[in-house]
């Protein structure tokens, strides 16, 4: 190995290093243990019958054909749920199967259970329901005044923001409408689980997910039970990305697992995935921008619209992120923001890495650029210009109070060289296609950078808990370190024990599966796990060196191992970063947010200009990081977020008509291959945030925001083109898309 | 479902007169699909793996004889030369786990509309072999697709081989899809030049019901070649016989508005694909391109 900054700390595979992933060398070789892979002594397995349209009224429901197939162990609708039949990440508005009506195409009706997986299926076939097909509601823009959804109408939440001057006028305007079609996760790993009866009435549950303790609170819910009598474990999870923030099969399973007597196994398959899990929120983004002459941002104006499709999920907090992060990292006085999101009869949307931030990010930066070219100037000093940086003030009135070097990520990225031109094949737009040999190709290149809020916001008592035990076994102090904390393939097992490296001094880390034996470790997502588990599990750390220190006794002491003896030291620590606050409804003023993270991308890409192919050649990134605890891990989180931003760029899709998915399939919701992510190069700044352990800054999310806007602007450059809708597709570059409203 | 195993051909022909409503099974990339999506449920699947007469290709007068069990791993690995344009089409297949298992004959076996070797195999004149415990029937590619994932074989027969005439002359496959690599065709297109007989093979792909030549285009551009002499001595063509070309194959097309592409994109594209293989293939003839990508 190469020298690294591990030599400048005093144990191995501390904090600044990368050691390697303790499941790494099991996921290489396919041997890794996913939920999928879940398996017990006489299991029986689940299944789900979904709606097949967006809005329906339940007329009846037929189960007699379907509990005569051998092997069938239960059939279970909604009347079979002993507790609260509704649910929800923030709002409590999600049937855990449908009573009266379903509001998206998917929507869970019925279970059943039986002794083989097809068994479960083909009796789920014989399931008869009938439904009254209602009208869809799956405009976002008009969903307000449309039929409400909801006993409260079809607002989830409106998040408007006011500051400066609202009538500031500019000597150079431009105004743009900008949409940003339906991402998904995408994770490979299925949602999957296993629950097991015990023997006390309550239930085991294995399962991939990112928060433990709010999924158990609300199965406890709604099974009825104390929240003591759901247990939770994690499963081997393969990619979150926030799609597993909301319940999928966690209540189903249990339901059918306590009505049999038997653990039951759920695990959906590529198709059931896409209905089985909220994707990222569909926007309409309405922008105006205002300079003066030289540049300078005089005003912004915003109207946005989220789909939040049937149920809430996290809508709520992702309207307040698009808003209070609508005008980007730049200095502007004068704002004006409102942002809503809507219920509409589309699939639910919720969490997905960049939550809000992304949506908005598209249209400001794709304004910014408008901004550039009706001034005559370069996108990257118009961007310079107006970049806030340590001391500014967002749009909240929130001053940012550590670093924000938003001109230095832009010049990073502007000043590398630019990449030479393809010739091989696998070089051009089409690949191994053999659409063109250079024909039609021109190249052309963009910039973006993005904001991020880190952690949760808006005063949510955000913590985490973290328990550390130290003591000798074969003569060498053990630690073993054991949180809630999900891993969902981002590495904090690694990290996890690297902190206790360094700040114990040990090299043996244990760390335990993740469970609700342990107080809440909040969720794997808001790039927030490092921040805050990190901040738990160093202070816990903390806890057992006070221990440490009286067992010491004023002693100095070499020999951790001869001064633990057979003590065990055993300490649990719940740590919190410092509280956030609400905005001001009316305003939106407020310090909402605790951290604020930073990237920029360069964007270069060569488009088929006659086929509307895009070959991205490069995908240049600087973030700043705070400090990278573990720098391959923070390498990868780039890579990956940079991919996810280019996928919604050029292809990644749910294509819906009236509600209905049209692509719930790796066949036809695509996501980038190696030959369309090129390689990175990456620049890692670590500027230091005093409030944060370590002067960490959350990484997972950043990359994921400016990478979409840079590519487009790329392409953008390469065609002329107008180009506001992401993904771009062939069509939008050769103009030969379906007319609006055109039959499909 | 009952899996069936024969060892030899004559056994696999025996099963399927008996039970013609076996599917017949080799890389399982397209069958296999079908079934865990629950598509299809067939009483028997018929595994070709185990056929060693099925494996293999051979070169035979004018054409290579590619046995229908042969993965498109092998037909880049062994057949570029040979069957340049199949090579091509072969390479643009799925994923590298796909290409080793994934075989011609299951690609017409499916006769999916978007099958990447259909367009190539219609535009050099390829004939299906198609047996049964009957005997021997000789299928052209152009008669074989009837419709949509339909062909003409009978329910007692499977595909021993596909000929595919070795020309010796440029040919050329392109593929439009929304990803660079391990994607479905929005369209496809295939040109193939034949000196020999003043003729000139074109066919597209994902853009009708089933893969079909475009004639008119055929014959324009064989009338255009013909009337001045290019086979003899050729020249560069003028803008407005490829842009014909590259119109007429756009017309030959019957394309549907899908998620992958609107009609009008794939019509559009299937001109400039035209157009540019047209470019490449002629380019080669003249000796002054590469004969293939």
């Amino acid at each position: 190995m190469s020298p690294n900054p591990a030599e400048l700390t005093s144990v191995v595979g501390g904090v600044g290093t990368s050691p390697h992933r303790p499941d790494a060398i099991l996921k290489v070789r396919g041997e890794f243990a996913y939920a999928s892979d879940l398996w017990h002594e006489d299991m029986i397995w689940g299944a789900t019958l979904r709606s097949p349209h967006p809005h329906a009224r339940i007329v009846s429901i037929d189960l007699s054909d379907a509990l005569l197939v051998p092997g069938v162990h239960a059939v279970l609708t909604h009347e079979d749920v002993p507790g609260r039949n509704i649910y929800g990440l923030e709002r409590a508005d999600q049937p855990v199967l449908a009573e009266d009506v379903v509001r998206y195409q998917g929507e869970p009706v019925a279970l059943v259970a039986a002794d083989h997986p097809e068994t479960a299926l083909r009796a789920m076939k014989r399931i008869k329901v009938g439904y009254e097909v209602l009208t869809p509601v799956v405009d976002m823009e008009s969903a307000l005044g449309d039929t409400p959804l909801h006993p409260g109408g079809n607002l989830v939440r409106h998040v408007p923001i006011r500051r400066g001057d609202p009538d500031a006028r500019a000597a150079v305007v431009v105004t743009g409408r900008y949409e940003v079609g339906m991402q998904d996760q995408a994770f490979l790993g299925p949602e999957s689980g296993l629950a097991v009866p015990a023997e006390d009435g309550g239930v085991d549950l294995y399962v991939a997910t990112q928060w433990l303790h709010v999924d158990q609170a609300q199965v406890a819910t709604a099974l009825g039970l104390p929240p003591a009598l759901v247990r939770l474990t994690l499963s081997g999870v393969g990619g979150a990305f926030g799609g597993r923030e909301d319940l999928s099969m966690q209540v189903h399973a249990c339901l059918l697992a306590l009505r049999t007597g038997k653990p039951t196994k759920m695990v959906y398959n590529r198709e059931e995935s896409f209905y089985g899990h909220v994707h990222r929120h569909p926007a309409v983004l309405h922008y105006e921008h205002g300079a003066d002459r030289d540049g300078k941002l005089v005003h912004v104006k915003a109207r946005i619209y989220l789909d939040g499709g049937a149920y809430a999920s996290s809508t709520p907090a992702v309207v307040a992120n698009a808003a209070t992060l609508g005008v980007g990292p730049y200095v502007v006085d004068n704002v004006s923001i409102d942002a809503w999101g809507v219920y509409t009869n589309n699939p639910p949307c919720g969490a997905m890495r960049g939550f809000g931030a992304v949506q908005a990010a598209f249209a400001y930066e794709s304004q910014m650029d408008r901004l550039a070219e009706a001034l005559g100037m370069d996108p990257v000093d118009l961007r310079i210009a107006n970049a806030m940086s340590e001391g500014s003030a967002m749009p909240t009135g929130q001053v940012v109070d550590s670093a924000a070097p938003v001109a230095r990520l832009l010049e990073l990225v502007r000043d590398k060289p630019l990449p030479p031109t393809g010739t091989d094949l696998l070089d051009l737009p089409g690949g191994v296609a053999n659409t063109t040999h250079g024909e039609g190709v021109v190249r052309g290149v963009g910039y973006a950078v993005g904001i991020k809020n880190i952690g949760f916001s808006e005063g949510y008592d955000d913590y985490s808990t973290a328990r550390v035990r130290l003591q000798v076994v074969g003569g060498e102090p053990v630690a073993l370190a054991h949180t809630a904390a999900c891993e969902v393939g981002q590495g904090l097992v690694t990290i996890v024990q690297q902190i206790v490296r360094t700040e114990l001094g040990v090299t043996r880390v244990t760390v335990l599966p993740m469970d609700t034996s342990i107080g809440s470790a909040g969720s794997t997502s808001a790039s927030r796990q490092t921040y805050v588990t990190g901040g738990a599990v160093r202070a816990a750390c903390a806890a057992v060196k006070a221990r440490l220190a009286e067992l010491a006794a004023g002693r100095h002491v070499d020999d951790l191992a001869a001064l633990l003896g057979d003590e065990v030291v055993d300490e649990t620590a719940e740590w919190r970063h410092r509280p956030t606050e609400p905005i001001d409804p009316v305003t939106g003023q407020g310090n909402a947010h605790v951290q604020y993270g930073f990237a920029a991308h360069r964007a270069v890409v060569d488009v088929d200009v006659e086929l509307g192919l895009v070959k991205v050649v490069e995908l240049d990134c600087a973030q700043d990081v705070g400090r990278a605890l573990n720098p391959q891990a923070v390498l990868g989180q780039i890579q990956g977020g940079t991919a996810q931003g280019l996928g919604l760029a050029v292809m990644e899709e749910i294509r819906t008509t009236g509600g209905v998915v049209r692509n719930p399939s790796f066949t036809d919701y695509l996501i980038p291959t190696a030959l369309d992510m090129p390689p990175m190069r990456i620049d890692v700044l670590e500027l230091a945030d005093p409030n944060a352990p370590y002067g960490l800054r959350g990484v997972g999310e950043p990359p994921t925001i400016s990478s979409t806007p840079a590519v487009v602007a790329a392409i953008r450059a390469a065609t002329g083109r107008a180009l506001n809708r992401v993904p771009v597709r062939p069509e939008h570059i050769t103009s030969t898309e379906r007319p609006r409203g055109a039959p499909a | 479902m009952d899996f069936l195993r024969p060892a030899t051909l004559a056994e696999a022909l025996a099963l399927k007169a008996e039970r013609p409503g076996a599917v017949p099974i080799a890389g399982g990339t397209d069958v296999m699909v079908e079934l865990n999506f629950d598509h299809r449920r067939p009483d028997a699947l018929l595994d070709l793996t185990g056929i060693a007469e099925l494996r293999d290709w051979s070169a035979v007068p004018g054409a290579v004889r590619l046995g229908a069990g042969v993965p498109y791993r092998r037909v880049i690995d062994e057949l570029g030369g040979r069957l340049p344009a199949l090579a091509t089409a072969s390479r643009s297949v799925g994923s590298p786990q796909i290409r080793n298992r994934g075989t011609v004959g299951g690609n017409l076996g499916a006769a999916s509309p978007a099958g990447d070797a259909h367009p190539v195999l219609l535009a050099t004149g390829a004939v299906v072999e198609a047996v049964s415990t009957r005997g021997t029937r000789m299928i052209p590619a152009t008669d074989f697709y009837l419709g949509v994932k339909r062909n003409a074989l009978a329910p007692d027969e499977l595909i021993a081989a596909v000929h595919v005439p070795e020309t010796g002359a440029p040919q050329q496959f392109a593929k439009v899809g929304t990803r660079n690599a391990m994607v479905i065709a929005v369209c496809s297109f295939a040109i193939a030049l034949h000196p020999a007989t003043g003729r000139v093979g074109a066919a597209l792909g994902s853009a009708a019901p089933t893969p079909r030549r475009a004639t008119a285009a055929e014959d324009f551009l064989a009338d255009e070649l013909g009337a001045g002499d290019q086979w003899e001595s050729p020249t560069p063509l003028p803008d407005s016989t490829r842009r014909r070309f590259g119109e007429l194959v756009a017309a030959a097309a019957s394309p549907v508005d899908d998620v992958r592409g609107t009609a009008a994109y794939r019509r559009h594209a299937l001109s400039v694909l035209a157009r540019r293989t047209l470019d490449w293939a002629w380019q080669g003839y003249t000796g002054r391109g590469r004969p293939c990508a």
